[in-house]
C-alpha cells in the first residue's frame, strides 16, 4: 500500500511538471493550449535521441531537453501563437488541435510510431527496501527532482521581481499593463518556461509514462484535470491537484484495474459541476 | 394603492463591497419613477437584483406583491417585467426584424416551436410592423444589427423592451451615449408609453429626469437616501450637496 | 400608442413577413445541389463507397453545427453519440433484436439523443474550457466502457460478426456499396430536410440569439438552459444516426468511433465547411475527403499533418475573413438566382 502512496506521488509530481506550465498560460493569457503535451512529446524525444543514439548522460540530457522545449515554445510563441491570443476560445482549441495533429505526424514520420525507451543508468534502475517499503530508484529520483523544481518555482513566483510581476499579470493584466509591466515579455518568457517545463517531464515521464507520437492526446485529459481541478491562480493548486490524480490513478489501476480510467473521469466530470471554477480558484467576486 | 413592483430590504454584497443596503422601493402602478444616484451608487445593481441576473444576499422583490426573489430572469420577463441595458445588448449576427420578432414570438408562447417558419403568422409579423414603425427603424430593419449606427441600436434596444409587452419597464439610461440630434427620438419614445405601464427609469440627465419623472429616489453607495416627489429632491439640500449640487454647479 | 393608419401598416407588415420567408425558401442553388447529389448515383457508380462515407461525415458535421454553428457550444467529445449510435445499430443487428436496419437507426438515434439528453446538463455549466472536457471527458468514458465490456462489444478487435439484413425486406447491403449509398443519401436528404425546418422556426432564431446574446436571451424570456438541452439532445441523435448509418453500410464498429481523433477530424470539417449555415458539415466533408485523397497519395499516413496545418492556416487568416471572401461569390451566386425579368421594379417599392 505504501507503494502505491509512493509510486502515486512519484506520478503526481512528474503530472505536475508537465502541468504547470498549462496552468499558467491557462491563467495568464486565457489560452487554452491543447498543443502544450508536444511540447512534452518534443522533451522526451530529443532525450531519446541525446541519450540512446548520441551517448550523452542522461542526468545531462534532461537539462538539454528542458532547453529544447523552452527554445522551442519561445519560436513557436512569438511566431504562431502570438496572434492566436485574441481569438475566441474555438479559434485557439482549432488551432492547438491543428498544432497537435501536425506534431504527431511529425514525429510519427521522423521517429516512428513504436514506443520508444530511454537509456536510464543502471544506478537509476531498480528498486531497494526501504522499511519494508519497495522503493523504485527512478521514482525516488523523480520525486527528489520534481520537488526541487516545485519548491524553486514556488520561490521565484513569491521571491523574485519576475514572479510578481507574472502574478500581477496572471491577476488583472489590464492593470498590470497599466503599471508598466510589459505583459507581453512576462508571457513570451512564461510560456517558453513553461515548455521548458513540460519538455523536461517528458524526458522524465519517457520511463514511467511511455513515449509515442500519440503521446500528446493520450495525455491530454490528465494535463486539463490538473489544471481545471487546480486552478490557475497558484502553484499550490495544480500541485495539490496532480497530487491527487497520481495517486488516484495509481491507487485506481492497482485496486480498480477494469474500471480505473473509468472513475478518474467521472470524478472528475463531477468535479467539473460542483466547482467549474477548479477546487482551488480564488472565490469569484461576480 | 398596492404598489405594482416593490422590494424589502434588499442587499447585495460582493466580497467585502456592499453593492445594495437595505433598498426597500415602492413603485405604484402606472407610475413614472426615477432612480438617481453619482456613478458607482449601484443603480445598475438594483436592476439587475430586480431582473434576476443578480440574486440577493438578503432582501425580497414582490411584484404584485407575489414574490419573485428566487426566480429565474426569463421567468420574471414572462411574469412582466422587462428592461433595457445601459451598454445596448443586442444581438449582433440579427436582423431588427428578427430581433423583435424574437421577443414577440416568445411573449405569445411560440418560442420553441421548431416546425413552422419564423414570420408564417401574421400575430407575430403585424406586431414586428407596427414596432418598426412605431420606432422609426424602417429603413435599417433588414440590416445586420451590427452594423446599425448607434442611435438606431438604442431604438431598438428600447423597442426589444417594449416587444415584451411589459407590465413594468426598467429603462437604464435609454438615452447613454446617444448624440444630442437623436436624443429626441429616444426620448419621444420613452414619452410615448402606454400610461398604463409602469417606469423604472436610471438616468444622469436632469432635464429628462424631470420632464418624466413623478417620483424620484436618490441612490447613494448602495443605500437609498432620498425619496419624493421632483420638487422635494431638487430642494433638498443634502441631495444638492450629495449629487444636484455638483451637476448645478458645473 | 401612435396612430397608425392601417393602410399603412400593411405594405410594411407584408414587407416583414416577405422578409422572413424569403430566407425559409429552397434557393436554387441548394435544389441544384440536391439534384447533383441525386444524380450522383448513376452518375459515379465506383465512387458510391467514397461518396457513403462523405454522407456519413457530412452528417456527423452536420450535427455539430446545430449545437456548434447554432447555439455556440463547443464539443471535443462529439463522437460519443456517433459511437453509441455505431454501436447501438451493430449490437441491434448482431444480435437479432432489431433486424429491419431503418428500424434500427430509429432506434439506435433514439439511443444516441438520449445520453445526449442526459450529458446535456453537464455542458450548460460552467466557462468554455470546462465544456470542453465534460464532453472530452464523456467521449472518454464511453470508449473505456465499450471496451471494458469487450465480451458484448468486441473491445478493441471491434464489433464482429454484424450481419445487415436487406433494408426494407428487399435491398440488400451489396458490396459494392450501391445500396448502401443509396441508403446514407436518403438519410442524409431526411435528416437535412428536418434541421433545415428547425433553424428557420422561431426555437432556431432563438438559438442564434442565445448563441450571440445568452444575458439579453433570457432577458426577453427565453429559457436558454431548457433550449440548450433541447438542441444538445437532437444534435446526439443526429451523430448517433450518422454513426449508425457508417456500422450498417460497413456492418463494423470499432472503438476508434468515439476517439478524440473522430472528435477533432469532424470539427475540423465542419470548420473548414464553415458554420452557421448548415451546409458547412456537407461542404466540409466534401472538401476533407478530396483532400484526404490527393494528400494521402502524397504522403502515405501522414496526411494528417497537411491536415493540421489547413487548420492552423485557416485560424491563422481568420475565419470570418476567409467567410468574408466568399461572401461575394454565394451572393453573386443567389443576385443570378433570384433574377426574374421585372423583379427588379417591384424591389424598389415599400422601402
Amino acid at each position: 500500500m505504501l507503494t502505491i502512496l509512493f509510486d502515486g506521488v512519484a506520478y503526481g509530481m512528474l503530472l505536475f511538471v508537465l502541468a504547470c506550465g498549462l496552468s499558467v498560460t491557462l491563467g495568464l493569457m486565457n489560452f487554452v493550449n491543447l498543443a502544450h503535451g508536444s511540447f512534452a512529446m518534443a522533451g522526451g524525444y530529443v532525450t531519446v535521441v541525446l541519450v540512446n543514439r548520441w551517448g550523452v548522460p542522461f542526468l545531462l540530457g534532461l537539462p538539454l531537453a528542458f532547453l529544447a522545449g523552452a527554445a522551442l515554445g519561445a519560436l513557436f510563441e512569438r511566431t504562431l501563437y502570438v496572434h492566436v491570443y485574441a481569438k475566441s476560445h474555438l479559434d485557439q482549441v482549432l488551432f492547438t488541435i491543428g498544432l497537435v495533429f501536425m506534431s504527431v505526424a511529425a514525429v510519427d514520420y521522423v521517429m516512428g510510431s513504436s514506443q520508444q525507451f530511454v537509456n536510464i543508468p543502471d544506478v537509476l534502475q531498480g528498486q531497494f527496501n526501504l522499511f519494508g517499503v519497495g522503493v523504485g530508484r527512478y521514482r525516488l529520483m523523480i520525486i527528489g527532482l520534481c520537488g526541487l523544481l516545485t519548491i524553486a518555482l514556488q520561490l521565484i513566483l513569491a521571491k523574485t521581481r519576475f514572479g510578481s510581476r507574472l502574478r500581477a499579470a496572471v491577476d488583472d493584466q489590464r492593470v498590470a499593463r497599466g503599471l508598466g509591466i510589459n505583459v507581453g515579455a512576462v508571457f513570451g518568457l512564461t510560456f517558453a518556461f513553461g515548455s521548458g517545463l513540460a519538455a523536461l517531464g517528458g524526458a522524465l515521464g519517457a520511463e514511467i509514462l511511455g513515449l509515442d507520437p500519440i503521446f500528446p492526446l493520450k495525455y491530454l485529459i490528465y494535463f486539463l484535470i490538473v489544471v481545471t481541478v487546480g486552478g490557475t491562480s497558484s502553484i499550490t493548486g495544480p500541485f495539490v491537484a496532480s497530487i491527487l490524480l497520481g495517486i488516484g490513478d495509481v491507487a485506481g489501476k492497482y485496486y480498480l484495474p477494469s474500471l480505473s480510467s473509468f472513475v478518474i473521469y467521472t470524478i472528475m466530470i463531477i468535479m467539473l459541476l460542483w466547482r467549474p471554477q477548479g477546487l482551488f480558484a480564488r472565490a469569484a467576486s461576480r | 394603492m398596492a404598489p405594482v413592483l416593490e422590494t424589502r430590504g434588499l442587499d447585495k454584497h460582493f466580497g467585502g463591497i456592499v453593492a445594495a443596503d437595505e433598498v426597500s422601493l415602492s413603485i405604484a402602478k402606472g407610475a413614472r419613477h426615477a432612480l438617481i444616484g453619482p456613478n458607482g451608487a449601484g443603480k445598475t445593481t438594483v436592476v439587475n437584483l430586480l431582473t434576476g441576473v443578480l440574486r440577493p444576499t438578503a432582501g425580497q422583490i414582490l411584484l404584485d406583491g407575489r414574490d419573485i426573489t428566487g426566480l429565474a430572469p426569463h421567468e420574471r420577463v414572462r411574469l412582466g417585467i422587462a428592461r433595457t441595458f445601459q451598454i445596448n445588448q443586442l444581438f449582433a449576427d440579427l436582423t431588427p426584424i428578427e430581433t423583435l420578432g424574437l421577443a414577440i414570438s416568445e411573449r405569445l408562447g411560440l418560442g420553441s416551436d421548431w416546425w413552422r417558419i419564423v414570420g408564417s403568422r401574421s400575430s407575430v409579423t403585424d406586431e414586428i410592423a407596427e414596432l418598426i414603425e412605431r420606432f422609426r427603424l424602417g429603413d435599417v430593419m433588414c440590416e445586420r444589427t451590427a452594423i446599425l449606427p448607434y442611435g438606431k441600436q438604442r431604438l431598438l434596444e428600447i423597442a426589444l423592451a417594449i416587444a415584451c409587452k411589459p407590465r413594468v419597464l426598467l429603462l437604464d439610461e435609454p438615452a447613454a451615449g446617444v448624440p444630442e440630434d437623436e436624443r429626441h427620438e429616444i426620448l419621444s419614445s420613452v414619452e410615448a408609453l402606454p400610461k398604463d405601464v409602469t417606469v423604472l427609469l436610471i438616468e444622469h440627465d436632469m432635464d429628462i429626469i424631470f420632464s418624466f419623472a413623478d417620483r424620484i429616489s436618490v441612490l447613494v453607495n448602495g443605500s437609498l437616501f432620498v425619496e419624493g416627489d421632483p420638487d422635494e429632491v431638487a430642494r433638498d439640500p443634502r441631495v444638492r450637496a450629495v449629487y444636484l449640487g455638483e451637476a448645478f454647479d458645473a | 400608442m401612435s396612430a397608425v393608419p392601417p393602410e399603412n401598416a400593411r405594405p410594411l407588415a407584408a414587407e416583414v413577413a416577405a422578409f422572413l420567408t424569403r430566407r425559409a425558401r429552397w434557393s436554387p442553388l441548394e435544389v441544384v445541389f440536391w439534384l447533383v447529389a441525386l444524380a450522383s448515383i448513376w452518375l459515379f457508380p465506383q465512387k458510391h463507397l467514397i461518396l457513403t462515407e462523405i454522407c456519413i461525415w457530412g452528417l456527423f458535421a452536420l450535427s455539430l453545427d446545430l449545437i456548434l454553428g447554432y447555439a455556440g457550444v463547443i464539443s471535443l467529445g462529439h463522437a460519443a453519440f456517433f459511437g453509441l449510435g455505431a454501436y447501438s445499430a451493430g449490437l441491434l443487428a448482431k444480435y437479432g433484436w432489431i433486424s429491419e436496419p431503418a428500424l434500427a437507426l430509429v432506434a439506435a438515434a433514439l439511443i444516441a439523443a438520449a445520453l445526449g439528453f442526459i450529458t446535456s446538463f453537464l455542458v450548460l455549466r460552467g466557462s468554455d474550457l470546462t465544456r470542453l472536457m465534460v464532453t472530452f471527458g464523456v467521449a472518454l468514458m464511453l470508449g473505456e466502457i465499450a471496451n471494458k465490456f469487450a465480451g458484448i462489444t468486441g473491445g478493441a478487435d471491434g464489433l464482429q460478426g454484424v450481419e445487415i439484413k436487406p433494408l426494407l425486406g428487399r435491398f440488400e447491403f451489396d458490396l459494392y456499396g450501391h445500396t448502401g449509398y443509396v441508403y446514407a443519401l436518403v438519410v442524409l436528404f431526411v435528416m437535412f430536410v428536418i434541421a433545415r425546418r428547425v433553424v428557420r422556426s422561431p426555437f432556431g432564431l432563438s438559438l442564434q440569439a442565445i448563441r450571440g446574446n445568452a444575458l439579453r436571451s433570457a432577458a426577453v424570456g427565453i429559457a436558454v438552459n431548457w433550449r440548450l438541452v433541447a438542441i444538445y439532445t437532437l444534435s446526439a441523435g443526429y451523430a448517433g444516426v450518422a454513426g449508425a448509418v457508417l456500422a450498417q453500410t460497413q456492418s463494423f464498429a470499432s472503438l476508434e468511433m468515439f476517439s478524440i481523433e473522430r472528435s477533432a477530424d469532424v470539427l475540423l470539417i465542419l470548420i473548414i465547411g464553415g458554420t452557421g449555415y448548415l451546409y458547412g458539415g456537407l461542404v466540409g466533408a466534401l472538401i476533407y475527403r478530396f483532400l484526404q485523397d490527393e494528400l494521402s497519395e502524397l504522403t502515405a499516413r501522414y496526411w494528417q499533418f497537411w491536415i493540421g496545418l489547413i487548420l492552423v492556416a485557416i485560424v491563422l487568416t481568420g475565419r470570418d475573413r476567409i467567410g468574408r471572401w466568399l461572401a461575394p461569390v454565394v451572393r453573386f451566386a443567389d443576385e443570378i438566382a433570384r433574377w426574374r425579368p421585372g423583379r427588379a421594379a417591384s424591389a424598389g417599392e415599400g422601402r
